[in-house]
Order: C-alpha cells, then sequence, then structure tokens
C-alpha cells in the first residue's frame, strides 16, 4: 500500500478544489462546534480574537462563522511554522487565505502590522489570538500588544471576543492524534476601542471579555 | 433473509403509533392555537426525531446482523464522546483516550460481530481495566489519578460496555428460534424505550410525587408506575414475537423497565454533578445521544444475560 502523506492530502485538496462550504461542514462535525448565529457576528470588517490552545483553534472558528463572513475572514497565524514546509503554506495560503506574520525577527521591513492592516483595508476581517502562541496549560495567558495596535489605528473596527472550550483535549499542543471530544465556542458583544483608555488597560479589558465567555 | 412476517408487524405496529403520536401532536398543537407552548415545542421535537431514529433502527435490523453491530458501534461512539466531555480529564490521559475511542472501542464490537464471547465479556471489565491506569501512569501525572482513571473506566463500561450488549443479543444461540434474533433485539429496544415514553406521558398527566428532586426533577411515582405498568403490558402483549410464552415475556419486560429507570436515574445523577441538563444535542427534542439511551445502559446486560441463562 502507498503510504499516504500530507503532500498527497493537500495536493488532492488543492486538485480538487475541494469546496469551502463542504470543508467548514466537516470541522464543524468533527469538533462539535455548531455554527455561529448570523446576528452574532457585525456586518462590517471586525476582527475575532479568541483564547488559543490547539491547532484546531483557527480552523474551528474558520468554520463556524456564517458563511458569507468566512467568505472574507482570513486567518493570523505565525510565518516560522506555516512556512516551514510545502504542505503548510499551500494550507495556509491556497485554502483558508491566512495572513502570515514574522514573529521572531521583527523589523521595520517585516513588521506583523502591516498585513494585518492592509487585509483590513482591503475589507477583510481577521481571526488573531492575541496570546501570541499556544497555551501550555490550558490557561489564558496575558495578551500581547498587537490586538492593541489593531484598534488604535483602526478604530471602527468592531473588535468581537470568542472563546473556544476544549479544544486542547481534542489536539494537545505537541500531539498529533486527535480525541473526537465535542469542543465549544461562546461570541461575544464586540469591544469598543477608547482612545482615551491606557495599553494596558485595553489588553486586560479584551482578555477578560474572552474568560467572560468561560463562565 | 427470508422475509419474517412477525417482524414486520411489529415495525408496522411502531410505525402506527408514531402516526398516532404525530396525530395527537398536531392537535395539541392547533388547539394551543399560535401561541409558543414550550412542553408542546418539545414534544413535536421529539416525535420526529423518533421518525428518524426508528428509520435508522429499521434499516439497521432489517440488513441483518451487521447493521444492528455498526449502529450500536457508533451510539457508543457518539455516547462516549459526550460523556468523556462531560467529564475532566488531563493532558496525561489524551492517549489513554486515543486508545478508549479508537482501539477499544471497535474492538468490542468486532468481538460483538465475531460472536466472540469469551473475550466479548471481558474484554472492558478486564483488559481496559488494566490498559487505561497504566497507560496513564506512563504519561506520568499523578494528580487526581484514581479519580480520572475511574471516570474513563466508566465512561468505558456505561457507553460501550452495557451499550454493546443489544448488539450482542446476536449472537445467542435459542433452540427453536434461530434466525430470529433481530425480533429479540427489537422486542428489548422497544420495551425499555416505550418505558421511557410512557414514563414521561403518565408523568405528565397524573404526576405530582417527585420521587428523586435533587436527581430528576421531572420524574414522579405516578409516571414510574404507570410507565413501568404499561410497558410491561405492552411486552407482554408482544410475546408471540419473542422465544418467551406470555409469564416469561412479562416477568423479562418488567426487569428491563425495572433497570431502564435505574439507569436513567443514575446517569440523571452524573449530569447534575456536572451542572447541566443535557448531555448533547445531537438528537432535536431529546438531547444528546446519551439521554437517549441512558435507560438501554443497564438494562441490556441484564437482559442479555437473563435469557443467555435460561433460554440458551
Amino acid at each position: 500500500m502507498r503510504r499516504l502523506t500530507g503532500a498527497h492530502f493537500t495536493g488532492g485538496i488543492c486538485r480538487a478544489r475541494m469546496n469551502k462550504p463542504l470543508v467548514a461542514w466537516l470541522i464543524r462535525l468533527l469538533s462539535g462546534v455548531r455554527p455561529i448565529p448570523a446576528e452574532l457576528c457585525p456586518a462590517g470588517v471586525a476582527i475575532y480574537f479568541a483564547n488559543h490552545s490547539s491547532h484546531l483553534d483557527f480552523l474551528t472558528i474558520w468554520a463556524a462563522l456564517p458563511a458569507s463572513v468566512r467568505a472574507r475572514a482570513r486567518p493570523v497565524a505565525g510565518r516560522d511554522y506555516w512556512e516551514k514546509t510545502a504542505m503548510r503554506r499551500r494550507i495556509a495560503r491556497n485554502f483558508f487565505n491566512a495572513v502570515l506574520i514574522e514573529r521572531q525577527h521583527v523589523t521595520v521591513a517585516t513588521n506583523p502590522l502591516e498585513p494585518m492592516l492592509a487585509a483590513l483595508d482591503a475589507g477583510h476581517s481577521l481571526i488573531v489570538f492575541p496570546e501570541g502562541t499556544r497555551s501550555p496549560d490550558g490557561r489564558i495567558h496575558a495578551f500581547k500588544s498587537g490586538l492593541h495596535h489593531l484598534a488604535r489605528a483602526r478604530p471602527d473596527v468592531a473588535l468581537v471576543p470568542v472563546y473556544l472550550q476544549d479544544l486542547s483535549r481534542i489536539l494537545p499542543k505537541g500531539d498529533i492524534l486527535p480525541v473526537p471530544l465535542i469542543a465549544s465556542l461562546s461570541v461575544g458583544a464586540p469591544l469598543r476601542f477608547d482612545p482615551a483608555e491606557a495599553k494596558l488597560d485595553f489588553l486586560r479589558r479584551a482578555q477578560g471579555a474572552v474568560e467572560a465567555l468561560s463562565h | 433473509m427470508q422475509l419474517d412476517r412477525e417482524l414486520l408487524w411489529m415495525i408496522c405496529g411502531i410505525v402506527a403509533l408514531l402516526a398516532l403520536s404525530s396525530a395527537i401532536t398536531f392537535l395539541l398543537k392547533r388547539r394551543s392555537g399560535g401561541g409558543e407552548n414550550k412542553v408542546i415545542a418539545n414534544l413535536d421535537a421529539r416525535v420526529k426525531a423518533w421518525w428518524v431514529m426508528v428509520a435508522v433502527f429499521a434499516i439497521a435490523i432489517a440488513t441483518g446482523g451487521i447493521g444492528s453491530v455498526i449502529l450500536f458501534g457508533l451510539v457508543s461512539f457518539f455516547a462516549l464522546r459526550e460523556f468523556i466531555t462531560l467529564t475532566p480529564t488531563r493532558a496525561a490521559d489524551h492517549r489513554t483516550l486515543f486508545w478508549v475511542f479508537f482501539i477499544v472501542t471497535p474492538l468490542q464490537y468486532y468481538l460483538v460481530a465475531t460472536h466472540w464471547y469469551g473475550l466479548f465479556a471481558i474484554l472492558i471489565p478486564v483488559y481496559a481495566f488494566i490498559l487505561v491506569p497504566t497507560r496513564s501512569a506512563i504519561a506520568g501525572d499523578s494528580a487526581q489519578f484514581l479519580e480520572r482513571t475511574a471516570k474513563i473506566q466508566w465512561a468505558l463500561m456505561v457507553c460501550v460496555y452495557c451499550v454493546s450488549h443489544v448488539p450482542a443479543l446476536l449472537m445467542l444461540e435459542i433452540p427453536g428460534y434461530e434466525g430470529q434474533n433481530g425480533k429479540l433485539l427489537l422486542f428489548f429496544v422497544l420495551v425499555v424505550q416505550i418505558s421511557d415514553v410512557l414514563q414521561y406521558v403518565w408523568g405528565k398527566l397524573l404526576g405530582r410525587h417527585k420521587i428523586a428532586p435533587d436527581i430528576s426533577p421531572n420524574k414522579t411515582v405516578e409516571g414510574f408506575v404507570g410507565g413501568v405498568l404499561s410497558a410491561t403490558g405492552i411486552g407482554t402483549a408482544l410475546w408471540w414475537a419473542t422465544p418467551f410464552n406470555p409469564w416469561q415475556a412479562a416477568l423479562l419486560s418488567l426487569t428491563v423497565t425495572l433497570m431502564g429507570f435505574f439507569g436513567g436515574l443514575v446517569m440523571s445523577a452524573i449530569k447534575r454533578d456536572r451542572g447541566v441538563k443535557d448531555y448533547g444535542s445531537m438528537i432535536e427534542g431529546h438531547g444528546g445521544v446519551m439521554d437517549r439511551i441512558d435507560s438501554i445502559c443497564f438494562a441490556a446486560p441484564v437482559f442479555f444475560h437473563l435469557v443467555r441463562y435460561y433460554f440458551t
């Protein structure tokens, strides 16, 4: 029997032009997450920010968004991880239309804000994980300042808190074998950006909005 | 497979019963007018889900043995998924759970499909009992160790071991009843489930005295007595489809309805402990898969062994 590698798998995805509603439905079936009701998603451009504990996080939010919102939503992910192999690059760029940003060697030339702002200006919504990396212990860690920079630069963009539960039990950090539990996802009311608020206060408020959805 | 006239009669009876329920629900909806009545809306959803469940079950039985094994294998898998999701486990249990879902559960149903009774009866109580704590111990996290191990073992016993005794009815060799075990399976599921439905109906009509208000607020003495007696009556009236005489059918029906009640009570206690109302949301109106099969869990192994002891 021929060994089926990841490259075959994604090659198949790209060649067959697998349709996105089907993939979204499959992800929802496997993770058990229900679709987000359309009325919880702002009509215009939005930044969906969530806690981060598993590779499945961005897939799950992407799959749970209403189809019309999903069509112009782009996950933001670390270039160092998603450009490591041809397979990952193909998944991230071709299928999910991810915004890949520099996390390790940030210079003026590779400023991670630029591609994100460009995406917002082009009318795309973003899916971001302000903790910066997957939580190793299931707790929500302090938000990095990226979310604040984005909000200050584009104060009209709606900031939607999302809480993801049990995804790290399905596929924990450092494991490749998933366990088929039922994940859940909660969406909160959009935050308003207040220019007078200090950066740290804003970040704490944003983190609190995600944490509040966990109860 | 030769078309079994008795099996056909049973299925026709169930369809007629469902049609009657749909008609009653329709009349209730009309009488309540445009106003939103929660109980009637839930009843409507429940009856609709019953049509789907009966259709799936009838197809599984019609395909003979393998269809039932696959159906109950999937039921176990989804019930286990709901149960483990509700049960806190730690990161060190991840690989244990992988074994539980993808090795132990399919293996148990493989043993049912191949009629390997000897290993079927001990796979989970003996070998999984050893595997689960060993794999978690190798992962090296001792926090709440006994608690975690016990919860995973319990999930396996309830969702997989107990439920697998339903299709295992097909492996019993009852003299004079060869090739007809599909009817025995249908008889068992019908009596247990109709007991649930009738306890609900009697409870809604006459229910006054709650049996265990802190555990299952909907269970009443009136519902329990009415449901168990009328389901036993229906089971007795179906003796012609089973290898039993009417008295045996009555005693076995009474036993499985009582076990079904115990199962429902215990699964409710687990839900209350975890602070949820339902195990899941897979079946519209009913909750999760586990909410629908809670009564089957305790009744199946008892029914299986009673029939195996006295009739084979």
